[in-house]
């Protein structure tokens, strides 16, 4: 509603105001009626110089705050040894050059926010004034005009009347996205069989991750005898000592956990075959998302995975008896070699980590 | 005689026999089988000390674990547990256990170390087993904080938190913080494998990797957290939750408290500014 219409309203209103007793029932308000702007109540700053001055002081300090803090900053960035620590009640000792630049920095945006708040509320106006919306729609003849344009230049390029150029252009259109979808169709090879495969052969050496060398090419067997009931022990293939570059992705296939159970516990003759004298081995790899399970609860034979809960039952070929995982732990069959060490017996038989689209 | 025989009749008699019985019941327990009755243990021989060790065996843990060691329904057999797990069973108080549960739980010891040393004795005479470690098995090495933080993250991270802040496990069960464990205790869990702990024995994790494991957990524990409050060492789950809850709630107060706060000006204020003016106009 244009404020002429809302004026004359007022006055019709008016008008008709002193004709009650005449029989005809007036409506006294309009339902729908603008109700206006409410009251404007002046601040304290807008009647009184002093305050508003005061308020203009305040606003420039806390301005000031803000650059003095961020130059503060820069200085403790370079001042403040950065292995520096202190012993800051309630944190306890933390480094000091970490606590002042986060203080500074925190104070210099903190004041600029509050001071162009305080500066907004105090002293920038706050009469309250409409602002009326305009037409969205062009007038007629401005619409004529523009359409006239459009034409005039459709057909001054020739797009109509040359459909060689018209069509050619479409067609060039519609293949220019191809090259996006050729890239994506290619991000690195393919998998092929890698993930069906572990570095695990008949005979492959297990070595215990306890003994491998920091630099990690140098690790010892296992001999039977070596694991108590209750063990666990985190293990890798042989091969890992020389993988080189290539020690990451052998690992994250081929990483290993032997337990040993009294036999009498597995449920599972296929389990207790693929053992020696209650020493099994399985995957450390999840076959939810891959994590590596190795919270192994000696009691109750159960292996959970840290990052979702999945549960597996060692006793019972590492089915899951909760959490997100769908699949078994897959086992690792073993035996001992002619030097009394645990050895592979084959590759895993199924494949480990997490279900893949081709997995089948 | 006959005084004693007329009161016996008293409504309190009963009471008072009642009480002075369990006086002596419990003066009998304190002079004899308590262990705070047998403190002077210190500096005899094997024997004596397994003697002693079996005398408190009996007060102590017989109930549980039987009178022969041979173990009962409420707890297992001893033999063959050897010293090492006596020794860190009760000297970090989860032994005798006050009450079943999910998990025993560590709580105030309260047998001195030599009584603790009888039974450990008494128990090791009756199957071997891991032994109580020397103080030099279990002294940190600043020179082997590396490793151990290897061996750490490979071994106990999973169950007790990068940091050593514990975690839980299944059906309440829980890995608990090792944050104030003392070194001798840490070496003895490896070694025994505590409840759902697995074991660590000496021939997949040597001795020297065991002790590399504490001096790395100890130099973990007393390093400074040089971003700032640790919050639990937990990483970002704690320091999200502190940002959602606390931080939030402290900035949501302070858009109420900007709100809440008028600018405007009292009419008092008004009619003063409003006289003032008309007087200066005048």
């Amino acid at each position: 509603m244009s404020d002429e219409m809302k004026h004359s309203d007022e006055l019709a209103h008016s008008g008709h105001g002193d004709d009650h007793g005449h029989g005809a029932v007036a409506l006294h308000d309009d339902p729908f009626a603008d109700p206006g702007l409410p009251e404007h109540h002046v601040r304290l700053t807008d009647i009184d110089e002093k305050a508003a001055k005061r308020a203009e002081r305040q606003v420039a300090i806390l301005f000031a705050i803000s650059a003095l803090s961020a130059i503060g900053f820069c200085v403790a960035y370079t001042e403040i040894p950065i292995n520096k620590i202190y012993d800051f009640f309630p944190l306890g000792q933390v480094g000091a050059s970490n606590l002042v630049l986060g203080a500074l920095l925190g104070l210099s945006l903190f004041s600029m926010g509050a001071g162009a708040v305080y500066w907004a509320r105090t002293l920038m106006t706050d009469v309250e004034f409409p602002q009326e919306r305009h037409h969205l729609e062009s007038d007629p003849v401005t619409k004529a005009e523009a359409i006239a344009e459009f034409q005039q230049g459709v057909a001054d390029s020739g797009f109509t009347s040359r459909p060689l150029i018209r069509r050619t252009l479409i067609g060039a259109m519609a293949v220019l996205p191809l090259p996006a979808l050729w890239i994506l169709r290619d991000l690195g090879p393919l998998p092929q069989q890698a993930l069906r495969s572990t570095a695990w052969t008949a005979g492959e050496l297990i070595i215990n991750d306890n003994t491998v060398s920091l630099d990690g090419t140098t690790g010892q067997g296992i001999k039977p005898a070596d694991i108590t009931i209750g063990s666990l022990v985190s293990a890798r293939p042989q091969a890992a000592l020389s993988a080189g570059d290539d020690f990451n992705d052998m690992m994250i296939k081929s990483a290993i956990l032997l337990v040993r159970m009294d036999p009498a516990d597995i449920h599972s003759q296929q389990e207790r075959d693929w053992g020696v004298d209650g020493i099994v081995a399985f995957s450390k790899i999840c076959t939810h998302v891959g994590c590596p399970v190795s919270l192994y609860e000696q009691q109750t034979h159960h292996m959970l995975c840290p990052c979702h809960q999945s549960t597996f039952d060692l006793t019972n070929d590492g089915r899951v008896i909760f959490g997100p995982a769908a699949r078994s732990l897959p086992q690792l069959p073993i035996t001992v070699n002619s030097d009394g060490y645990l050895v592979a017996v084959s590759d895993f038989t199924v494949p480990v980590g997490p279900s893949f689209w081709e997995r089948g | 005689m006959k005084k004693l025989s007329t009161r016996r009749r008293h409504p309190l008699a009963a009471f008072a026999v009642l009480t002075l019985a369990l006086a002596f019941a419990g003066a009998l327990y304190a002079a004899l089988v308590s262990p705070s009755a047998s403190a002077d243990s210190g500096g005899t021989s094997l024997a004596a000390q397994i003697q002693q060790g079996k005398l408190l065996y009996v007060s102590s843990c017989s109930s549980c674990h039987g009178m022969n060691v041979e173990g009962t329904s409420l707890g297992p057999s001893l033999i063959g547990t050897g010293s090492a797990s006596v020794d860190f069973q009760m000297s970090t108080g989860r032994m005798p256990a006050q009450q079943f549960g999910a998990q025993i739980q560590a709580k105030p010891n309260p047998y001195t170390p030599e009584q603790i040393d009888d039974i450990a004795a008494y128990v090791q005479s009756l199957g071997g087993g891991p032994v109580i470690p020397s103080a030099s098995q279990y002294a940190t090495e600043s020179t082997e904080v590396a490793l151990g933080g290897v061996l750490f993250r490979t071994n106990c991270t999973a169950c007790h938190n990068f940091s050593g802040e514990g975690g839980a496990l299944s059906d309440g069960k829980f890995a608990p913080p090792l944050t104030q464990t003392a070194p001798i205790n840490i070496y003895e869990a490896m070694l025994t494998g505590p409840q759902n702990m697995p074991v660590f024995n000496d021939q997949v994790l040597s001795p020297k990797d065991k002790q590399a494991i504490i001096s790395y957990i100890v130099a973990d524990r007393n390093s400074p957290n040089p971003g700032g409050a640790g919050l639990g060492r937990l990483g970002p789950v704690s320091e999200g939750l502190f940002l959602w809850t606390v931080v939030l709630a402290i900035l949501l107060l302070l858009a109420v408290w900007i709100a809440a706060h008028t600018t405007k000006a009292s009419a008092e204020r008004v009619a003063q500014a409003a006289a003032a003016k008309s007087k200066s106009e005048k």
